[in-house]
C-alpha cells in the first residue's frame, strides 16, 4: 500500500471512531423512543463551544472538559426529555422531525448570538505533536479523540449489557407492553437514553475541538454522516453503528483521494448509503435489537 | 380479605370507553377465570389493573390498598403483575435476561438469585434454554417464559392473559398443571381464558364479561353445570 493510502486509512479510521460516538448517541435514541434527533449535531456543536470557551477563558485543557461535560450534557438531555421531546413520543414522525428540526434552527440561532457565526479554532501546544505509522503521519489529538470515543462507545455497550438499567432500555426499545408489564419506568428510559445520547455527541465535539474549527453551523453535517452511518449499521444497532462509523470514516478519506475533485469527497459516503438502502434497508448488521 | 378487588371500573383507550363498571373480588389463594366473547374487554380489565390502561372510575385495590393511582411500576412493586396476551417478551434478549427483567425493583432484586432458581425448578425448560434467545423459542417456552418473568417479581396476584393461546393441547395441559402449582404456593392467580371448559374445572370463582360488564359470575364448577354458559361457550 502507498503512503497516501495508507495516510488516508488512518485518518479515515481515526475520524470514523468520533463519527461512531456521534452516531451510537443518535442510535440509541432512535432505538429507545422511536425519535430521529435532527438537532443531535447542535450538541456537538456546543460540546465544542464548552471545550473552546474553557480553554480559552479558563485555561482548562479540553480533555479535562471532556470529563466534567458527561454529566453536565447528560443533565442537558434529560432536561430537554422531560420537556420538549417528551410531548412528541409515539406521535407521528411528522411533528417529531418538525420539532427537532426546529430545535436544530434554533440551537444554532442561539449559538450564532451567543458566540457570533466566526469560525474559530482552539490553539493548542500539543496540537502539532505527531505519531508516525510506516509512512503515515497521525496527528496525536486525533488519535485521542479516537480513543476517548471508542472508549465511550464501548463504555455504553457495557453498561447495556451489564447494568439492569442497560438492559430495561435494551427492553423498551424492543417491546413496549412487555416493558410496562414488568414495571419499567418508560418516561425515565426516554430521559436516560437522551441524557446518554446527548452526552455522547458532545463528547465527540470537545474531543474534536482539539484539531476542528468550532462554529454554530459545524452541526448538520455530522447529524447527516451520523444518519447515514445508522442507516449503514441497522436502526438501533449499536455494535452496528459504531462497524459503520469506521466504515463511513475510510470512505470518506479514501474517497477523497479517488474522486476527481476534493469537493465530491463526500459523495463516495452517499453512494454507499443509496447502494446500502437498495440492496440491504435493514442495514448492513441488521436492525434493532441485533 | 380479597387479594383483588374491583368497584365500578370504567376504563378505555384515548376517549372510546371499553369498561363500563363492574365490580370484581377474588380471594387470596384462589384461581380466579375471566371469560367472554372476543372484544369483550377481558383484556382491557387486566391492562387497568396493571396500570397500562388508566383507571377513569371506580377503584382497584390489592389486599386492602388502593392502587388505582399508582403507576404501573409501582403496581408490580405492590404485588401485581401481569402476563400480557401474546406474551410480549424482549425477543433478542436471552431467557435469562427476560426473567432478570421481572425482578427489577429492590425487593425483587434482592431476591433474584433464589427466585430465578424456583422459576427454573417450575421450568426446567428455561434453565436448558437460558441462553437462547427469546424470540427463537417455541409457543411453549416462550409461554413458560413469560410466566417465569413474571414470577421474577414475587407477584401476590399473578394475571395470566390466555395462557393456552396458540398452543398444543399437550403444552396447554402442562400450563394449566403450573397454574395449580404456583397457587399451591400462595399466589392467587386471575386468568383468562378461551380454553373456557378447562378454564372452569381449575377456577375457584369466574366471571363472564359482556361489552365491558360483568354478565353473571359464580364458582368455576356451578359455571361449568350453568345453562348459559354452556349455550354461549362451550357450545352444547
Ligand atoms: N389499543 C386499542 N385501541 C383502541 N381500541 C382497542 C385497543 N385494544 C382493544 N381495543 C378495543 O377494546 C375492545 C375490548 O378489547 P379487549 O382486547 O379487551 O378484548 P378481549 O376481551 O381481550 O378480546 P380477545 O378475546 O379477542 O382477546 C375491543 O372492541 C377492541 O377493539
Ligand atoms: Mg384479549
Amino acid at each position: 500500500m502507498s503512503d497516501v493510502y495508507l495516510q488516508a486509512l488512518l485518518s479515515g479510521l481515526m475520524i470514523g471512531g468520533v463519527y461512531a460516538l456521534v452516531a451510537v448517541g443518535l442510535t440509541l435514541i432512535f432505538g429507545v423512543m422511536d425519535i430521529i434527533n435532527f438537532a443531535h449535531g447542535e450538541f456537538l456543536m456546543f460540546g465544542m463551544y464548552a471545550a473552546f470557551f474553557a480553554s480559552v477563558l479558563f485555561g482548562i485543557d479540553p480533555y479535562v472538559t471532556a470529563v466534567l461535560a458527561l454529566p453536565a450534557f447528560f443533565a442537558v438531555g434529560w432536561a430537554i426529555q422531560g420537556t420538549l421531546i417528551k410531548p412528541v413520543v409515539g406521535k407521528s414522525h411528522a411533528i417529531q422531525i418538525l420539532l427537532t428540526l426546529g430545535l436544530s434552527l434554533l440551537l444554532q440561532a442561539l449559538a450564532q448570538y451567543l458566540f457570533s457565526a466566526d469560525f474559530q479554532s482552539l490553539k493548542l501546544d500539543y496540537a502539532d505533536a505527531t505519531l508516525q505509522i510506516a509512512g503515515a503521519r497521525i496527528g496525536w489529538t486525533r488519535v485521542a479523540a479516537f480513543a476517548i470515543s471508542m472508549g465511550l462507545c464501548l463504555a455504553l455497550w457495557l453498561f447495556l449489557q451489564r447494568t439492569d438499567t442497560g438492559k430495561a432500555l435494551r427492553a423498551c426499545a424492543e417491546e413496549h407492553e412487555g416493558s410496562l408489564a414488568v414495571g419499567i419506568d418508560l418516561g425515565r428510559m426516554y430521559k436516560i437514553a437522551f441524557g446518554l445520547g446527548i452526552a455522547c455527541v458532545a463528547i465527540a465535539g470537545i474531543a474534536m475541538t482539539p484539531f476542528f474549527y468550532v462554529a454554530p453551523v459545524v452541526g448538520p453535517k455530522f447529524t447527516l454522516v451520523a444518519f447515514v452511518i445508522v442507516v449503514l449499521g441497522g436502526l438501533g444497532n449499536i455494535p452496528g453503528a459504531v462497524a459503520g462509523a469506521l466504515i463511513v470514516g475510510v470512505v470518506e478519506s479514501v474517497g477523497a483521494l479517488v474522486m476527481p475533485s476534493p469537493s465530491l469527497k463526500d459523495l463516495a459516503v452517499y453512494v454507499l448509503f443509496i447502494l446500502v438502502l437498495l440492496f440491504r434497508p435493514q442495514g448492513l448488521f441488521g436492525g434493532k435489537g441485533a | 380479605m380479597s387479594m383483588l378487588a374491583i368497584r365500578d371500573l370504567h376504563s378505555g383507550y384515548g376517549d372510546v370507553p371499553i369498561l363500563h363498571g363492574f365490580d370484581l373480588d377474588i380471594e387470596e389463594r384462589m384461581i380466579g377465570a375471566v371469560v367472554g366473547a372476543n372484544g369483550a374487554g377481558k383484556t382491557t380489565t387486566m391492562r387497568a389493573v396493571a396500570g397500562i390502561l388508566p383507571t377513569w372510575r371506580g377503584e382497584i385495590s390489592l389486599a386492602g390498598e388502593r392502587i388505582d393511582g399508582l403507576t404501573p411500576r409501582q403496581r408490580v412493586e405492590a404485588g401485581v403483575v401481569l402476563v400480557p396476551e401474546g406474551r410480549k417478551l424482549f425477543p433478542s434478549m436471552t431467557v435469562r435476561e427476560n426473567l432478570e427483567l421481572g425482578s427489577l425493583h429492590p425487593r425483587a432484586k434482592a431476591a433474584r438469585a433464589q427466585t430465578l432458581e424456583q422459576v427454573f425448578d417450575i421450568f426446567p425448560r428455561l434453565l436448558e434454554r437460558e441462553g437462547q434467545k427469546a424470540g427463537t423459542l417455541s409457543g411453549g417456552e416462550q409461554q413458560m417464559c413469560a410466566i417465569g418473568r413474571g414470577l421474577m417479581s414475587l407477584p401476590r396476584l399473578l394475571m395470566l392473559d390466555e395462557p393456552s393461546l396458540g398452543l398444543a393441547p399437550i403444552i396447554v395441559q402442562t400450563i394449566f398443571d403450573i397454574v395449580r402449582r404456583i397457587r399451591e404456593e400462595g399466589v392467587t392467580v386471575l386468568m383468562v381464558e378461551q380454553n373456557v371448559r378447562h378454564a372452569l374445572a381449575l377456577s375457584d370463582r369466574a366471571w363472564v364479561l359482556e361489552q365491558g360488564r360483568v354478565e353473571f359470575e359464580g364458582a368455576g364448577q356451578e359455571m361449568l353445570n350453568d345453562d348459559r354458559v354452556r349455550k354461549a361457550y362451550l357450545g352444547m
